[in-house]
Protein backbone atom coordinates (compact mmCIF):
# COMPACT_ATOMS: atom_id res chain seq x y z
CA UNK A 1 0.00 0.00 0.00
CA UNK A 2 2.61 2.55 1.15
CA UNK A 3 4.93 1.40 -1.61
CA UNK A 4 2.24 1.91 -4.27
CA UNK A 5 1.58 5.43 -3.02
CA UNK A 6 5.32 6.08 -2.99
CA UNK A 7 5.68 5.00 -6.60
CA UNK A 8 2.70 7.05 -7.74
CA UNK A 9 4.03 10.24 -6.19
CA UNK A 10 7.65 9.47 -7.01
CA UNK A 11 6.88 9.09 -10.71
CA UNK A 12 4.67 12.16 -10.51
CA UNK A 13 7.45 14.23 -8.93
CA UNK A 14 10.06 13.20 -11.50
CA UNK A 15 7.75 13.54 -14.50
CA UNK A 16 6.52 16.98 -13.49
CA UNK A 17 10.07 18.11 -12.68
CA UNK A 18 11.10 17.07 -16.21
CA UNK A 19 8.11 18.88 -17.69
CA UNK A 20 8.98 21.93 -15.59
CA UNK A 21 12.40 22.32 -17.19
CA UNK A 22 11.36 21.43 -20.74
CA UNK A 23 8.20 23.58 -21.19
CA UNK A 24 8.77 26.75 -23.17
CA UNK A 25 5.89 28.61 -21.59
CA UNK A 26 6.99 30.08 -18.20
CA UNK A 27 3.49 29.73 -16.72
CA UNK A 28 3.37 26.01 -17.54
CA UNK A 29 6.84 25.54 -16.07
CA UNK A 30 5.77 27.25 -12.85
CA UNK A 31 2.66 25.07 -12.65
CA UNK A 32 4.61 21.85 -13.17
CA UNK A 33 6.93 22.98 -10.39
CA UNK A 34 3.84 23.32 -8.16
CA UNK A 35 2.90 19.73 -9.01
CA UNK A 36 6.45 18.62 -8.12
CA UNK A 37 6.27 20.38 -4.76
CA UNK A 38 2.90 18.81 -4.10
CA UNK A 39 4.22 15.33 -4.88
CA UNK A 40 7.15 15.98 -2.52
CA UNK A 41 4.66 16.94 0.20
CA UNK A 42 3.01 13.56 -0.32
CA UNK A 43 6.47 11.97 0.21
CA UNK A 44 6.78 13.78 3.53
CA UNK A 45 3.40 12.38 4.58
CA UNK A 46 4.66 8.89 3.73
CA UNK A 47 7.67 9.57 5.98
CA UNK A 48 5.30 10.45 8.87
CA UNK A 49 6.35 14.10 8.67
CA UNK A 50 2.89 15.54 8.11
CA UNK A 51 3.76 18.89 9.63
CA UNK A 52 6.60 19.34 7.13
CA UNK A 53 4.22 18.27 4.35
CA UNK A 54 1.67 20.92 5.35
CA UNK A 55 4.39 23.57 5.51
CA UNK A 56 5.72 22.46 2.13
CA UNK A 57 2.32 23.02 0.54
CA UNK A 58 1.57 26.16 2.56
CA UNK A 59 4.88 27.94 2.03
CA UNK A 60 6.26 26.67 -1.27
CA UNK A 61 3.23 25.66 -3.31
CA UNK A 62 0.83 28.15 -1.75
CA UNK A 63 2.92 31.28 -1.33
CA UNK A 64 6.30 31.28 -3.07
CA UNK A 65 5.04 29.80 -6.33
CA UNK A 66 2.13 32.23 -6.36
CA UNK A 67 4.69 35.03 -6.16
CA UNK A 68 6.60 33.43 -9.06
CA UNK A 69 3.39 33.42 -11.11
CA UNK A 70 2.71 36.98 -9.99
CA UNK A 71 6.05 38.16 -11.34
CA UNK A 72 5.65 36.18 -14.58
CA UNK A 73 2.26 37.74 -15.12
CA UNK A 74 3.37 41.22 -14.08
CA UNK A 75 6.19 41.20 -16.62
CA UNK A 76 3.84 39.51 -19.11
CA UNK A 77 6.38 36.79 -19.86
CA UNK A 78 3.60 34.27 -20.22
CA UNK A 79 3.68 33.71 -23.97
CA UNK A 80 5.98 30.95 -25.24
CA UNK A 81 9.34 32.28 -26.42
CA UNK A 82 12.25 30.69 -28.28
CA UNK A 83 13.78 27.64 -26.63
CA UNK A 84 16.72 28.37 -24.37
CA UNK A 85 18.07 24.84 -24.04
CA UNK A 86 21.82 25.13 -24.59
CA UNK A 87 23.74 23.34 -27.36
CA UNK A 88 25.65 20.00 -27.23
CA UNK A 89 28.33 21.36 -24.86
CA UNK A 90 25.66 22.39 -22.34
CA UNK A 91 23.95 19.00 -22.59
CA UNK A 92 27.28 17.21 -22.07
CA UNK A 93 28.13 19.26 -18.96
CA UNK A 94 24.63 18.72 -17.59
CA UNK A 95 24.91 14.95 -18.19
CA UNK A 96 28.28 14.80 -16.36
CA UNK A 97 26.91 16.79 -13.41
CA UNK A 98 23.78 14.61 -13.31
CA UNK A 99 25.96 11.47 -13.29
CA UNK A 100 28.03 12.90 -10.44
CA UNK A 101 24.87 13.64 -8.48
CA UNK A 102 23.55 10.12 -9.04
CA UNK A 103 26.87 8.69 -7.83
CA UNK A 104 26.76 10.85 -4.70
CA UNK A 105 23.20 9.76 -4.00
CA UNK A 106 24.21 6.09 -4.39
CA UNK A 107 27.12 6.52 -1.96
CA UNK A 108 24.95 8.37 0.54
CA UNK A 109 22.17 5.81 0.16
CA UNK A 110 24.43 2.84 0.92
CA UNK A 111 26.08 4.47 3.98
CA UNK A 112 24.03 4.43 7.19
CA UNK A 113 23.06 7.88 8.51
CA UNK A 114 25.19 9.12 11.46
CA UNK A 115 24.01 8.17 14.95
CA UNK A 116 23.54 11.82 15.93
CA UNK A 117 20.52 12.26 13.67
CA UNK A 118 19.00 8.84 14.32
CA UNK A 119 16.22 8.10 16.78
CA UNK A 120 15.59 4.61 18.14
CA UNK A 121 12.74 2.88 16.29
CA UNK A 122 9.26 3.82 17.52
CA UNK A 123 10.31 6.94 19.45
CA UNK A 124 9.07 9.23 16.70
CA UNK A 125 5.46 8.01 16.90
CA UNK A 126 5.60 8.16 20.70
CA UNK A 127 7.01 11.69 20.56
CA UNK A 128 4.28 12.80 18.19
CA UNK A 129 1.46 11.47 20.35
CA UNK A 130 2.96 13.10 23.43
CA UNK A 131 3.82 16.52 22.01
CA UNK A 132 1.60 16.70 18.93
CA UNK A 133 2.79 16.98 15.33
CA UNK A 134 3.97 20.56 15.75
CA UNK A 135 5.51 20.10 19.18
CA UNK A 136 7.74 17.31 17.91
CA UNK A 137 9.34 19.78 15.49
CA UNK A 138 9.08 22.91 17.62
CA UNK A 139 10.66 21.61 20.82
CA UNK A 140 14.10 20.77 19.40
CA UNK A 141 13.96 23.86 17.17
CA UNK A 142 13.46 26.30 20.04
CA UNK A 143 15.45 24.36 22.59
CA UNK A 144 18.53 22.47 21.45
CA UNK A 145 18.90 24.28 18.12
CA UNK A 146 17.85 27.77 19.20
CA UNK A 147 21.09 29.52 18.23
CA UNK A 148 21.30 28.04 14.68
CA UNK A 149 17.62 28.84 14.23
CA UNK A 150 18.09 32.47 15.25
CA UNK A 151 21.18 32.75 13.04
CA UNK A 152 19.18 31.45 10.08
CA UNK A 153 16.46 34.00 10.72
CA UNK A 154 19.06 36.78 10.93
CA UNK A 155 20.44 35.64 7.59
CA UNK A 156 16.96 35.73 6.05
CA UNK A 157 16.34 39.17 7.53
CA UNK A 158 19.59 40.43 5.99
CA UNK A 159 18.51 38.97 2.64
CA UNK A 160 15.13 40.74 2.87
CA UNK A 161 16.74 44.08 3.70
CA UNK A 162 19.21 43.58 0.86
CA UNK A 163 16.43 42.79 -1.61
CA UNK A 164 14.49 45.90 -0.59
CA UNK A 165 17.59 48.10 -0.92
CA UNK A 166 18.41 46.64 -4.36
CA UNK A 167 14.85 46.94 -5.62
CA UNK A 168 14.25 50.43 -4.30
CA UNK A 169 17.23 52.65 -5.05
CA UNK A 170 15.53 55.72 -3.67
CA UNK A 171 14.15 54.96 -0.22
CA UNK B 1 -10.70 -1.74 8.47
CA UNK B 2 -13.72 -2.41 6.23
CA UNK B 3 -15.90 -0.56 8.72
CA UNK B 4 -13.52 2.41 8.65
CA UNK B 5 -13.55 2.53 4.85
CA UNK B 6 -17.34 2.21 4.61
CA UNK B 7 -17.91 4.81 7.34
CA UNK B 8 -15.43 7.20 5.73
CA UNK B 9 -16.98 6.79 2.31
CA UNK B 10 -20.45 7.55 3.70
CA UNK B 11 -19.11 10.59 5.55
CA UNK B 12 -17.35 11.91 2.43
CA UNK B 13 -20.52 11.44 0.38
CA UNK B 14 -22.77 13.13 2.94
CA UNK B 15 -20.42 16.05 3.68
CA UNK B 16 -19.74 16.68 -0.01
CA UNK B 17 -23.43 16.79 -0.86
CA UNK B 18 -24.35 18.82 2.21
CA UNK B 19 -21.79 21.45 1.25
CA UNK B 20 -23.01 21.63 -2.33
CA UNK B 21 -26.66 21.88 -1.25
CA UNK B 22 -25.67 24.40 1.42
CA UNK B 23 -23.82 26.48 -1.18
CA UNK B 24 -26.88 26.43 -3.45
CA UNK B 25 -29.13 27.60 -0.62
CA UNK B 26 -26.52 30.17 0.35
CA UNK B 27 -26.73 31.85 -3.06
CA UNK B 28 -30.47 32.17 -2.52
CA UNK B 29 -29.95 33.43 1.02
CA UNK B 30 -27.51 36.03 -0.26
CA UNK B 31 -30.01 37.39 -2.75
CA UNK B 32 -32.91 37.30 -0.31
CA UNK B 33 -30.93 39.01 2.48
CA UNK B 34 -29.65 41.59 0.03
CA UNK B 35 -33.19 42.28 -1.13
CA UNK B 36 -34.37 42.48 2.45
CA UNK B 37 -31.65 44.99 3.32
CA UNK B 38 -32.51 47.07 0.27
CA UNK B 39 -36.25 46.93 1.02
CA UNK B 40 -37.30 44.81 -1.96
CA UNK B 41 -38.50 41.23 -2.31
CA UNK B 42 -35.76 39.35 -4.12
CA UNK B 43 -36.29 36.08 -6.01
CA UNK B 44 -39.49 34.51 -4.62
CA UNK B 45 -41.21 33.05 -7.72
CA UNK B 46 -39.68 29.57 -8.07
CA UNK B 47 -41.14 27.38 -5.37
CA UNK B 48 -42.31 28.61 -1.94
CA UNK B 49 -40.28 31.70 -0.98
CA UNK B 50 -38.06 31.05 -4.00
CA UNK B 51 -36.54 27.93 -2.44
CA UNK B 52 -36.13 26.28 -5.86
CA UNK B 53 -34.35 29.30 -7.36
CA UNK B 54 -30.87 27.68 -6.99
CA UNK B 55 -32.12 24.64 -8.93
CA UNK B 56 -33.38 26.91 -11.70
CA UNK B 57 -30.06 28.77 -11.71
CA UNK B 58 -28.14 25.51 -11.88
CA UNK B 59 -30.23 24.31 -14.81
CA UNK B 60 -29.70 27.62 -16.57
CA UNK B 61 -25.95 27.39 -16.09
CA UNK B 62 -25.84 23.85 -17.48
CA UNK B 63 -27.84 24.76 -20.57
CA UNK B 64 -26.17 28.06 -21.38
CA UNK B 65 -23.82 28.29 -24.34
CA UNK B 66 -20.21 28.01 -23.32
CA UNK B 67 -18.07 30.75 -24.81
CA UNK B 68 -14.36 30.30 -25.27
CA UNK B 69 -12.23 33.34 -26.12
CA UNK B 70 -10.24 32.88 -29.34
CA UNK B 71 -6.91 34.07 -27.93
CA UNK B 72 -7.19 32.25 -24.59
CA UNK B 73 -4.80 29.53 -23.49
CA UNK B 74 -7.27 26.65 -23.92
CA UNK B 75 -5.80 24.13 -21.47
CA UNK B 76 -5.26 26.57 -18.60
CA UNK B 77 -8.57 28.31 -19.32
CA UNK B 78 -10.35 24.98 -18.68
CA UNK B 79 -8.11 24.01 -15.78
CA UNK B 80 -8.58 27.25 -13.81
CA UNK B 81 -12.18 26.69 -12.57
CA UNK B 82 -11.24 23.15 -11.50
CA UNK B 83 -8.21 24.36 -9.57
CA UNK B 84 -10.32 26.81 -7.63
CA UNK B 85 -13.20 24.33 -7.14
CA UNK B 86 -11.34 21.28 -5.81
CA UNK B 87 -9.37 22.86 -2.90
CA UNK B 88 -12.49 24.75 -1.83
CA UNK B 89 -14.33 21.44 -1.35
CA UNK B 90 -11.36 19.57 0.15
CA UNK B 91 -10.83 21.87 3.11
CA UNK B 92 -13.98 20.99 5.03
CA UNK B 93 -12.69 17.45 5.56
CA UNK B 94 -10.85 18.09 8.84
CA UNK B 95 -13.58 20.04 10.64
CA UNK B 96 -15.46 17.99 13.28
CA UNK B 97 -19.16 18.75 12.91
CA UNK B 98 -20.84 16.75 15.71
CA UNK B 99 -20.12 14.50 18.69
CA UNK B 100 -19.24 10.87 17.84
CA UNK B 101 -22.12 8.76 16.55
CA UNK B 102 -22.67 5.28 18.04
CA UNK B 103 -23.55 2.58 15.51
CA UNK B 104 -24.01 -1.18 15.99
CA UNK B 105 -20.51 -1.68 14.53
CA UNK B 106 -18.65 0.89 16.61
CA UNK B 107 -18.42 4.59 17.39
CA UNK B 108 -17.90 6.83 14.37
CA UNK B 109 -16.21 10.20 14.93
CA UNK B 110 -18.16 12.88 13.10
CA UNK B 111 -15.28 14.26 11.08
CA UNK B 112 -14.14 13.04 7.68
CA UNK B 113 -10.46 12.90 8.67
CA UNK B 114 -9.18 14.16 12.01
CA UNK B 115 -5.66 14.84 10.76
CA UNK B 116 -2.89 15.42 13.31
CA UNK B 117 -2.00 18.64 11.46
CA UNK B 118 -5.56 19.96 11.85
CA UNK B 119 -6.08 23.49 10.68
CA UNK B 120 -2.65 23.66 9.05
CA UNK B 121 -4.18 21.36 6.44
CA UNK B 122 -6.95 23.89 5.84
CA UNK B 123 -4.45 26.74 5.51
CA UNK B 124 -2.27 24.68 3.15
CA UNK B 125 -5.04 23.46 0.85
CA UNK B 126 -6.92 26.76 0.75
CA UNK B 127 -3.68 28.52 -0.21
CA UNK B 128 -3.79 26.44 -3.42
CA UNK B 129 -7.17 27.90 -4.35
CA UNK B 130 -5.56 31.16 -5.44
CA UNK B 131 -4.06 29.37 -8.46
CA UNK B 132 -7.53 29.01 -9.96
CA UNK B 133 -8.10 32.75 -9.82
CA UNK B 134 -4.61 33.67 -11.02
CA UNK B 135 -4.73 31.21 -13.91
CA UNK B 136 -8.21 32.29 -14.92
CA UNK B 137 -6.98 35.86 -15.06
CA UNK B 138 -3.91 34.99 -17.08
CA UNK B 139 -5.38 32.38 -19.43
CA UNK B 140 -8.31 34.57 -20.47
CA UNK B 141 -5.87 36.86 -22.29
CA UNK B 142 -7.90 39.86 -21.24
CA UNK B 143 -6.45 42.91 -19.50
CA UNK B 144 -9.27 43.22 -16.97
CA UNK B 145 -9.06 39.54 -16.10
CA UNK B 146 -5.26 39.79 -15.77
CA UNK B 147 -5.58 42.72 -13.38
CA UNK B 148 -8.09 40.72 -11.36
CA UNK B 149 -5.70 37.77 -11.20
CA UNK B 150 -2.79 39.98 -10.15
CA UNK B 151 -4.85 41.60 -7.43
CA UNK B 152 -6.05 38.22 -6.19
CA UNK B 153 -2.56 36.77 -5.88
CA UNK B 154 -1.18 39.79 -4.00
CA UNK B 155 -4.22 40.08 -1.77
CA UNK B 156 -4.50 36.43 -0.83
CA UNK B 157 -0.81 36.08 0.01
CA UNK B 158 -0.87 39.24 2.13
CA UNK B 159 -3.88 38.24 4.15
CA UNK B 160 -2.84 34.61 4.46
CA UNK B 161 -0.03 35.82 6.73
CA UNK B 162 -2.36 37.68 9.08
CA UNK B 163 -4.79 34.74 9.01
CA UNK B 164 -2.09 32.21 9.81
CA UNK B 165 -0.59 34.36 12.55
CA UNK B 166 -3.95 34.87 14.25
CA UNK B 167 -4.31 31.10 14.59
CA UNK B 168 -0.97 31.03 16.43
CA UNK B 169 -2.82 32.52 19.40
CA UNK B 170 -5.16 29.50 19.38
CA UNK B 171 -2.12 27.25 19.24
CA UNK B 172 -0.66 29.00 22.31
CA UNK B 173 -3.73 28.12 24.38
CA UNK B 174 -4.68 24.76 22.90
CA UNK B 175 -1.12 23.47 22.52
CA UNK B 176 -2.28 21.39 19.57
CA UNK B 177 -3.36 21.97 15.99
CA UNK B 178 -5.72 18.97 15.81
CA UNK B 179 -9.21 20.42 15.63
CA UNK B 180 -10.83 17.73 17.81
CA UNK B 181 -8.32 18.57 20.57
CA UNK B 182 -8.96 22.29 20.16
CA UNK B 183 -12.68 21.65 20.66
CA UNK B 184 -12.09 19.30 23.61
CA UNK B 185 -9.98 21.93 25.36
CA UNK B 186 -12.73 24.53 25.03
CA UNK B 187 -15.36 22.05 26.23
CA UNK B 188 -13.57 20.84 29.31
CA UNK B 189 -12.67 24.35 30.44
CA UNK B 190 -16.21 25.63 29.81
CA UNK B 191 -14.66 28.67 28.16
CA UNK B 192 -14.64 29.16 24.40
CA UNK B 193 -11.53 30.71 22.94
CA UNK B 194 -13.49 33.80 21.91
CA UNK B 195 -13.13 35.04 25.52
CA UNK B 196 -9.34 34.83 25.92
CA UNK B 197 -8.60 35.45 22.22
CA UNK B 198 -11.09 38.15 21.20
CA UNK B 199 -8.60 40.23 19.27
CA UNK B 200 -7.28 37.17 17.48
CA UNK B 201 -10.83 36.42 16.35
CA UNK B 202 -11.27 39.97 15.03
CA UNK B 203 -8.09 39.67 12.98
CA UNK B 204 -9.08 36.20 11.78
CA UNK B 205 -12.49 37.43 10.67
CA UNK B 206 -11.11 40.41 8.73
CA UNK B 207 -8.49 38.22 7.07
CA UNK B 208 -11.10 35.58 6.25
CA UNK B 209 -13.16 38.22 4.44
CA UNK B 210 -10.10 39.06 2.35
CA UNK B 211 -9.15 35.40 1.79
CA UNK B 212 -12.61 34.51 0.49
CA UNK B 213 -12.61 37.59 -1.77
CA UNK B 214 -15.76 38.95 -0.19
CA UNK B 215 -16.75 42.56 0.11
CA UNK B 216 -15.32 44.91 1.35
CA UNK B 217 -12.23 43.15 -0.05
CA UNK B 218 -13.54 41.78 -3.35
CA UNK B 219 -11.00 43.75 -5.38
CA UNK B 220 -10.17 40.80 -7.72
CA UNK B 221 -13.65 41.08 -9.24
CA UNK B 222 -14.50 44.71 -8.46
CA UNK B 223 -17.18 45.24 -11.09
CA UNK B 224 -16.93 49.02 -11.00
CA UNK B 225 -13.31 48.86 -12.16
CA UNK B 226 -12.69 45.46 -13.76
CA UNK B 227 -16.04 44.37 -15.28
CA UNK B 228 -15.99 41.05 -13.39
CA UNK B 229 -12.25 40.68 -12.81
CA UNK B 230 -10.75 37.23 -13.23
CA UNK B 231 -13.96 35.56 -14.44
CA UNK B 232 -14.86 38.17 -17.06
CA UNK B 233 -14.44 35.66 -19.90
CA UNK B 234 -16.17 32.73 -18.20
CA UNK B 235 -19.68 31.57 -18.92
CA UNK B 236 -22.12 28.77 -18.05
CA UNK B 237 -20.88 26.01 -15.72
CA UNK B 238 -17.27 27.21 -15.64
CA UNK B 239 -18.43 30.52 -14.21
CA UNK B 240 -20.65 28.62 -11.82
CA UNK B 241 -17.68 26.64 -10.53
CA UNK B 242 -15.93 29.85 -9.45
CA UNK B 243 -19.13 30.84 -7.75
CA UNK B 244 -19.45 27.52 -5.90
CA UNK B 245 -15.78 27.72 -4.90
CA UNK B 246 -16.27 31.18 -3.40
CA UNK B 247 -19.27 30.10 -1.39
CA UNK B 248 -17.78 26.84 -0.17
CA UNK B 249 -14.71 28.78 0.95
CA UNK B 250 -17.13 30.92 2.92
CA UNK B 251 -18.70 27.82 4.48
CA UNK B 252 -15.28 26.46 5.49
CA UNK B 253 -14.14 29.82 6.88
CA UNK B 254 -17.34 30.11 8.92
CA UNK B 255 -17.04 26.55 10.18
CA UNK B 256 -13.41 27.15 11.08
CA UNK B 257 -14.27 30.29 13.03
CA UNK B 258 -16.98 28.37 14.89
CA UNK B 259 -14.49 25.60 15.66
CA UNK B 260 -11.48 27.65 16.68
CA UNK B 261 -13.19 30.37 18.67
CA UNK B 262 -16.73 29.22 19.49
CA UNK B 263 -16.26 25.67 20.71
CA UNK B 264 -17.13 23.83 17.50
CA UNK B 265 -20.04 21.47 18.14
CA UNK B 266 -20.04 22.21 21.88
CA UNK B 267 -23.44 23.11 23.35
CA UNK B 268 -22.88 25.99 25.81
CA UNK B 269 -23.63 25.87 29.56
CA UNK B 270 -23.74 22.09 29.78
CA UNK B 271 -21.22 19.29 29.82
CA UNK B 272 -23.86 16.72 28.86
CA UNK B 273 -22.73 16.72 25.23
CA UNK B 274 -19.05 15.95 25.86
CA UNK B 275 -19.20 13.53 28.80
CA UNK B 276 -20.68 10.06 29.16
CA UNK B 277 -21.49 7.61 26.41
CA UNK B 278 -22.10 8.84 22.87
CA UNK B 279 -25.72 8.75 21.79
CA UNK B 280 -27.71 9.59 18.67
CA UNK B 281 -29.48 12.46 20.46
CA UNK B 282 -26.15 14.02 21.35
CA UNK B 283 -24.93 13.75 17.77
CA UNK B 284 -28.08 15.36 16.38
CA UNK B 285 -28.14 18.20 18.92
CA UNK B 286 -24.44 18.98 18.60
CA UNK B 287 -24.81 18.93 14.83
CA UNK B 288 -27.57 21.54 15.18
CA UNK B 289 -25.37 23.62 17.51
CA UNK B 290 -22.51 23.50 15.00
CA UNK B 291 -24.85 24.34 12.13
CA UNK B 292 -26.28 27.33 13.98
CA UNK B 293 -22.84 28.73 14.80
CA UNK B 294 -21.69 28.32 11.22
CA UNK B 295 -24.89 29.90 9.96
CA UNK B 296 -24.37 32.97 12.15
CA UNK B 297 -21.00 33.58 10.50
CA UNK B 298 -22.35 32.93 7.03
CA UNK B 299 -25.07 35.46 7.68
CA UNK B 300 -22.45 37.93 8.94
CA UNK B 301 -20.48 37.47 5.71
CA UNK B 302 -23.61 38.38 3.71
CA UNK B 303 -24.52 41.17 6.10
CA UNK B 304 -21.05 42.74 5.76
CA UNK B 305 -21.23 42.47 1.98
CA UNK B 306 -24.40 44.52 1.69
CA UNK B 307 -23.37 47.05 4.35
CA UNK B 308 -19.81 48.15 3.64
CA UNK B 309 -18.44 49.87 0.52
CA UNK B 310 -15.43 48.40 -1.29
CA UNK B 311 -11.93 49.37 -0.20
CA UNK B 312 -9.47 50.95 -2.61
CA UNK B 313 -6.65 48.62 -3.58
CA UNK B 314 -3.88 50.59 -1.84
CA UNK B 315 -6.05 50.77 1.29
CA UNK B 316 -6.43 47.00 1.20
CA UNK B 317 -2.68 46.45 0.98
CA UNK B 318 -1.97 49.08 3.65
CA UNK B 319 -4.48 47.43 5.99
CA UNK B 320 -2.93 44.02 5.46
CA UNK B 321 0.74 44.89 5.79
CA UNK B 322 0.80 48.03 7.91
CA UNK B 323 -2.05 47.36 10.33
CA UNK B 324 -3.00 43.69 10.61
CA UNK B 325 0.48 42.15 10.44
CA UNK B 326 2.19 44.41 13.06
CA UNK B 327 -0.96 44.18 15.17
CA UNK B 328 -1.04 40.39 15.18
CA UNK B 329 2.69 40.16 15.91
CA UNK B 330 2.36 42.55 18.83
CA UNK B 331 -0.72 40.72 20.06
CA UNK B 332 0.97 37.32 20.00
CA UNK B 333 3.92 38.72 21.94
CA UNK B 334 1.69 40.22 24.63
CA UNK B 335 -0.48 37.12 24.79
CA UNK B 336 2.47 34.74 24.98
CA UNK B 337 3.91 36.70 27.90
CA UNK B 338 0.53 36.69 29.66
CA UNK B 339 0.04 32.96 29.13
CA UNK B 340 3.61 32.24 30.26
CA UNK B 341 3.03 34.27 33.42
CA UNK B 342 -0.28 32.56 34.24
CA UNK B 343 0.94 29.05 33.41
CA UNK B 344 4.50 29.08 34.68
CA UNK B 345 4.46 31.64 37.48
CA UNK B 346 0.97 31.16 38.92
CA UNK B 347 0.63 27.50 37.87
CA UNK B 348 -2.81 27.94 36.35
CA UNK B 349 -4.38 25.49 33.92
CA UNK B 350 -6.67 26.60 31.13
CA UNK B 351 -10.09 27.12 32.74
CA UNK B 352 -12.69 29.84 33.31
CA UNK B 353 -10.37 31.85 35.60
CA UNK B 354 -7.56 31.95 33.05
CA UNK B 355 -10.00 32.57 30.19
CA UNK B 356 -11.59 35.58 31.88
CA UNK B 357 -8.24 37.01 33.01
CA UNK B 358 -7.00 36.87 29.42
CA UNK B 359 -10.42 38.13 28.33
CA UNK B 360 -9.89 41.25 30.44
CA UNK B 361 -6.52 41.79 28.80
CA UNK B 362 -8.15 41.38 25.39
CA UNK B 363 -10.85 43.87 26.26
CA UNK B 364 -8.24 46.49 27.13
CA UNK B 365 -6.33 45.80 23.90
CA UNK B 366 -9.52 45.86 21.85
CA UNK B 367 -10.62 49.21 23.27
CA UNK B 368 -7.14 50.62 22.63
CA UNK B 369 -7.25 49.29 19.06
CA UNK B 370 -10.68 50.74 18.30
CA UNK B 371 -9.61 54.07 19.80
CA UNK B 372 -6.51 54.06 17.61
CA UNK B 373 -8.41 53.06 14.46
CA UNK B 374 -11.01 55.74 15.03
CA UNK B 375 -8.68 58.64 14.29
CA UNK B 376 -9.59 58.78 10.64
CA UNK B 377 -6.22 57.52 9.49
CA UNK B 378 -7.05 54.14 8.05
CA UNK B 379 -10.29 54.93 6.31
CA UNK B 380 -9.06 58.09 4.58
CA UNK B 381 -6.14 56.17 3.10
CA UNK B 382 -2.55 56.97 2.29
CA UNK B 383 -3.22 59.39 -0.58
CA UNK B 384 -5.26 61.75 1.56
CA UNK B 385 -2.54 61.58 4.18
CA UNK B 386 0.12 62.63 1.68
CA UNK B 387 -2.03 65.46 0.40
CA UNK B 388 -2.62 66.81 3.89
Amino acid sequence: MTLTVFWIFGVMAIASALLCITRRNPVSSALWLVVTLFALAAMFVLLDAQFIAALQVLVYAGAIMVLFLFVIMLLNLGRPGPTDIKGPAGVAIAAVLAGLLMFQLRVLGSAPPPDAIQLPAGTLAELQTRQGMVGAVANPLFDAYLIPFELASLLLLAAIVGAVVLAKRKL
Amino acid sequence: MTFFIVASAIKVFVVFNLILVGVALLTLLERRVCAWMQDRLGPNRVGPQGILQPAADGLKNFLKEETSPAMADKALFTLAPLVSFVPALLTFGVIPFASPLPTPWGVVPMVVADLPIGFLYILAISSLGVYGIVLAGWASNNKYALLGGLRASAQMISYEIALGMSTVAVLLLAGNVTLSRVIAQQQHAHAWFIVPLTLSFVIFFVSALAETNRLPFDLPEAEAELIAGYHTEYSSMKFSMFYIAEYSNMVTASALMATLFFGGWDIPFTSWDSTGDPSVAKTVLTLIAFGLKTFVFLFTFIWVRWTLPRFRYDQLMALGWKVLLPLVLLYITVLAVAIWFLRMQLDWDYGPAMAYTLGGLNLILLVALVWWLDRGRIISGSVAEEAA
